[in-house]
Order: structure tokens, then C-alpha cells, then sequence
């Protein structure tokens, strides 16, 4: 029941900023609509029901690390897309590699 | 550069299309916490900041702008890799806004109320990826300017 609930909640959050995003021009500043914490709101809430606050704390924490590793992403999506004119679909979805590898590098250096 | 809405955006977004974002947004966030489960909050943390639905869209814009344009009868064209790349460069300031949001959160959240720390944290990110949208702006403006004075 928690995992359809969290599902939903997500689901639903995710949408609205998708949405706000799609609405607005100019195309840089809707972009920013890219990064909303979407997914942390729904986690976190649902998360400090369930576990108590100093766990969402923590997760908190380590989401700056993954804040980094997804303006890492992003940059290099610019590049790959932008600069060299790769497939954005492509390029896009096999980034989200370098997303891993930045995070769990910054968590190993940072937080481990 | 006037920001604005544009409502017939949400007439070229078919069903199936709000339904894949919804589907990828629900499936992140249950893996997320599973990932917590599985592996603690300091790993479930991460992926907090995962791209979730920035692929999607960003395949969504390519083929919106690719429509448009053979629509207009242009076979090829860039602009759809222009255009996510500006959503993209768009997305990179507005992931520095989400460490700003993790930031507060985690120092707020242990001492106050939930809803008001994640809602004060929302408005946090909203007003500073919208300044340091605005200071790139400024910043691109006022090198242009200084390159055509020296000029």
C-alpha cells in the first residue's frame, strides 16, 4: 500500500512541475523547471511519516551531492547536444550514466 | 527577456505523452524509496536529485520542434537539439537551486514543522533558479555590450 501511495504522490508531483514547464517560455527559464525538486517532495513527506525526520534529514544531505551530479548531467547534456549536435533523445538517456557516476563518486568522497 | 505562458504548448502534449511522465515520475520515486530501504538514507538521498523526467522531455521537445518544422516542410533541422540544449542549460541552474533546496531542508527539517520546511524549501528553489536565471541573463547582456563598446 505504501509503495501505490508513494507511487501516485509521485506520479502526481512529477506531473505538475513537467507541466509548469511546459507552459512557460522563454525555453531557458522553463528548463529550470527541469531540476524542481519534484521527486524529493514527494519522498521526503512521505518518508518523514514513515521513518521520522532525522532519517529525511539525512537523505536531504545527501541530495546536495546528487544536486551536483545532476548539474553535471545537465552541462553535459548542453555539450553532447548543444555544442555537438549528438541525438538528444540518445544523449539524454545514456548520460544519465555520467548522473551515477558523479554521485556515487561525490558520495564516495564526500560522504562515505 | 519577458518570461510568459504559453497555453497551446499543452495542446501539442498528447495523453500518452502527460501519462509516460507520470509513469517514469511515480516509478522514481517508489525506487528511490526502495533504494532507502534497501541500502539506507545516505544512498536513498541521492537519487532524490535523479533526472527523472528530464530524458522525456527533453525527447518530447526534439520531436515537437521536428514536427513544426516538417510541417512548415523543412525535413531537417537542428532546432530541436538547440532547443533541449537550452532546456538543459536551463535544468543545470535550476540543479543548483535543488542543492540549495537539499541544503535548507536538511538543516531545517529536524527543528521545524514538515509542511512548512518543504514549502518554504519549494519557494527557496523558485526564487533563487529564478535569480541566478536572471544574473546569467545579466551576465550574457553586459559581455555582449562591453565586446561591441570595445569593438
Amino acid at each position: 500500500m505504501d509503495l501505490i501511495w508513494r507511487f501516485l504522490v509521485g506520479g502526481f508531483i512529477v506531473s505538475i512541475f513537467a507541466v509548469i514547464g511546459d507552459l512557460l517560455r522563454p525555453r531557458g527559464f522553463a528548463g529550470l523547471f527541469g531540476a524542481a525538486p519534484s521527486v524529493a517532495l514527494a519522498t521526503l513527506a512521505l518518508t518523514v511519516m514513515g521513518e521520522g525526520k532525522a532519517y529525511a534529514a539525512t537523505e536531504s544531505r545527501s541530495m546536495i551531492v546528487g544536486a551536483a551530479a545532476f548539474f553535471l548531467y545537465t552541462i553535459a547534456c548542453v555539450y553532447s547536444v548543444g555544442v555537438k549536435r549528438m541525438k538528444a533523445p540518445v544523449m539524454t538517456l545514456s548520460l544519465l550514466a555520467l548522473w551515477g557516476l558523479s554521485a556515487f563518486g561525490l558520495w564516495a568522497a564526500f560522504l562515505r | 527577456m519577458r518570461i510568459r505562458v504559453e497555453l497551446s504548448a499543452l495542446r501539442r502534449t498528447q495523453w500518452h505523452e502527460y501519462l509516460i511522465r507520470f509513469l517514469l515520475g511515480g516509478a522514481i520515486t517508489v525506487i528511490a524509496g526502495l533504494i532507502a530501504k534497501g541500502f539506507g538514507p545516505v544512498i536513498g538521498g541521492l537519487f532524490l536529485a535523479f533526472p527523472a523526467i528530464f530524458p522525456a522531455s527533453a525527447t518530447l521537445i526534439d520531436k515537437h520542434e521536428l514536427k513544426k518544422k516538417r510541417k512548415a516542410g523543412i525535413p531537417v533541422t537542428l532546432r530541436g537539439r538547440l532547443a533541449v540544449a537550452l532546456d538543459a542549460r536551463g535544468a543545470a541552474l535550476g540543479a543548483i537551486a535543488l542543492a540549495g533546496f537539499a541544503c535548507f531542508v536538511w538543516r531545517e527539517l529536524p527543528g521545524h514543522e514538515t509542511p512548512w520546511v518543504l514549502g518554504a524549501g519549494v519557494l527557496l528553489w523558485f526564487i533563487a533558479a529564478v535569480l541566478i536565471w536572471r544574473a546569467r541573463k545579466l551576465h550574457v547582456y553586459l559581455s555582449r555590450h562591453r565586446r561591441k563598446t570595445s569593438a
